[in-house]
């Protein structure tokens, strides 16, 4: 099997299995619908239940999680050329606990409903630029290791955070925070859509175009020196960026876990050709997988919804170790 | 080709300056070497010359252009450097990663390259990779790694090489071979410099020679005038011996054992 045949099949089936994730996702719910049913509701043929639930409720749902799957995986993948760590992920960089932290105060200041996105991506800003200041205490340039670091002590200073404030909160306020923390699609409107979209496609765009520089990055900062990278400036566009798409998926669905450090994985060895194909191969891998995820909580105890971010740690677990063995 | 001019270069919160006035040029068409006991300075150099280390005096020139202005892909057009050690992230094949090295000439924002296809083909030759130019990088000998290394910088098309001790994975024969090719880039009118402990090696290839001591020069000059018995066994604070090599007449240097009783 050549190279670019096998490449070609890469791409073929990662573009068929978001389209049947797409298909799947819409298809199956408590109202079941034919993939005909389905086609002619999204278009708004049909009777009106139908319609409502595929314009309001399904499709804007499948389209969240993709965007949240896709933006999660292209930022890990990012991630872990630009600081040449297997382990370097969105959330182990403070994302996660910043966000967290956010939505936390969010809600035990018993803020609208609306304004917990809005905590949680400042959380995640805010840790970003935490994470970024301690980093670059150490000296004038960000060691990647130092920022790995500095992301995991920033984690653990949120999470202390986040248990003093779940602690002295009414039980009400803890679920509800309890639950964000789990991740979820299920409030998607077209609005969150809408904006992470944006995101993604900036964000997406801007990673795509630097990713041969992410190439270089990966080996080593002496050697990318040589080939002409400006080291500092160009690890510092592709982290602030790769953490802000991650960021922007916190707020419109919580913590979605496992997700940017398994995909890039998963794609790596068989994308080859460096991270322009690396990313963009992450990003239909994860949407594929955050949709058939959500399948898999809204259904599999229906009518109760599972925490989607512990069904995508459950799912990836096990093909994370399938990985490991196979390099073995 | 390129200048050290004076050059002082200072680590943070070090006591001492690394390199304390260093002066030499690296001409097109002749291997220069640089060498020198460890922690001596010949790195701190390299690292200097691609900006890795802030100077704190002096200058360092590529083609008379001050390399603090020169933008740095037009740098690395310029100049290609083999660094000490290196180890890529994540496994790519070797013909990747050789392509990595014409980074300096690919526009980001599209854009193909002309030459890159040439470029490539001629260094896997000229670095006789090709045996091994599909397997990846994490399944080559250390040998083998040396030698993808120096054809990713040859994939660059500069007209100066900078190499850091390119031969210290290598067996005799790819060794020889190693400096053969630096030999051969240096008669096609390259500008080739060459950090490396084989100081028998560097008396047979280079055409001169700068011995670092302590961040200062001890000596340099042709090898013959450098590899002096007295000034080496000062500079490696080592007793030893240099002889003729039996095949050319070059200098050859034999360390002995310590003169002090345990």
């Amino acid at each position: 099997m050549s190279d670019a045949f096998s490449r070609g099949l890469l791409w073929g089936v990662l573009i068929g299995a978001v389209a049947m994730a797409v298909l799947l996702g819409l298809a199956v719910g408590p109202v079941p619908l034919s993939p005909s049913e389905a086609w002619a509701a999204l278009r708004g043929v049909g009777d009106v239940t139908s319609v409502a639930i595929m314009q309001d409720i399904r499709a804007p749902r499948v389209a969240l999680a993709a965007l949240v799957g896709s933006a999660l995986a292209m930022s890990g993948a990012a991630l872990q050329g630009t600081l040449r760590n297997a382990l370097a992920e969105p959330y182990l960089l403070g994302v996660s606990g910043g966000a967290a932290v956010g939505a936390v105060v969010a809600v035990a200041l018993r803020a609208p409903f609306g304004v917990v996105p809005i905590g949680a991506f400042g959380g995640a800003v805010g840790a970003v630029i935490l994470v970024l200041a301690i980093a670059r205490a150490g000296g004038s340039r960000p060691d990647p290791r130092i920022l790995l670091m500095a992301g995991v002590v920033v984690g653990a200073f949120a999470n202390a955070v986040i248990m003093i404030a779940l602690a002295s909160s009414p039980p009400d306020t803890t679920r509800n925070a309890l639950w964000w923390m789990m991740g979820s699609v299920a409030a998607a409107t077209w609005v969150h859509v809408a904006w992470l979209a944006v995101y993604v496609a900036v964000a997406g765009g801007v990673l795509l175009t630097f990713a041969p520089e992410i190439d270089v990055l990966a080996l080593g900062d002496d050697a990318a020196a040589g080939l002409g990278v400006n080291v500092e400036r160009a690890g510092r566009r592709a982290y602030v960026v790769a953490s802000l798409l991650a960021a922007a998926t916190v707020a419109a669905a919580g913590l979605v876990g496992f997700v940017g450090l398994v995909v890039p994985h998963l794609v790596r060895a068989r994308a080859g050709r460096g991270h322009r194909a690396v990313i963009a191969a992450a990003g239909l891998a994860g949407a594929a997988l955050v949709i058939a995820a959500d399948l898999v909580a809204r259904t599999l105890r229906a009518p109760n919804e599972l925490p989607l971010g512990a069904i995508t740690a459950l799912g990836g677990v096990p093909f994370f170790l399938a990985q490991l063995r196979r390099l073995r | 080709m390129i200048r050290f001019d004076r050059v002082i270069a200072r680590y943070p919160r070090a006591s001492r300056p690394a390199v304390d006035g260093v002066s030499f040029d690296v001409p097109r068409g002749v291997i220069t070497a640089i060498a020198g006991p460890n922690g001596s300075g010949k790195s701190t150099l390299v690292r200097a010359l691609l900006g890795r280390v802030p100077l704190a005096g002096g200058a360092i020139f590529v083609d008379g252009d001050d390399v603090a202005q020169l933008e740095r892909r037009e740098l690395a057009r310029r100049v290609a450097v083999v660094s000490q050690r290196e180890e890529p992230a994540f496994p790519v094949s070797v013909r990747d990663y050789v392509a990595l090295g014409r980074h300096p000439h690919t526009p980001l924002w599209g854009g193909a390259d002309p030459n890159a296809e040439a470029s490539i083909a001629k260094a896997i030759t000229d670095a006789e990779v090709s045996p091994f130019v599909d397997r990846t990088t994490d399944e080559l000998s250390g040998g083998e790694w040396q030698r993808v290394r120096i054809a990713r910088a040859l994939a660059q098309d500069a007209r100066a090489l900078v190499l850091d001790e390119p031969t210290t994975y290598l067996d005799i024969a790819h060794e020889m071979a190693a400096f053969e090719l630096l030999d051969a880039l240096a008669r096609r009118d390259q500008a080739v410099l060459v950090v490396s402990h084989q100081l028998n090696l560097i008396a047979r290839f280079a055409h001169r020679v700068v011995l670092l001591h302590r961040g200062t020069v001890a000596a340099a000059g042709p090898p013959g005038d450098v590899m002096r018995g007295d000034v080496l066994e000062q500079v490696y604070e080592w007793p030893l011996v240099v002889t003729r090599d039996p095949a050319v007449g070059a200098p050859a240097l034999l360390p002995l054992r310590s003169r002090r009783k345990p």
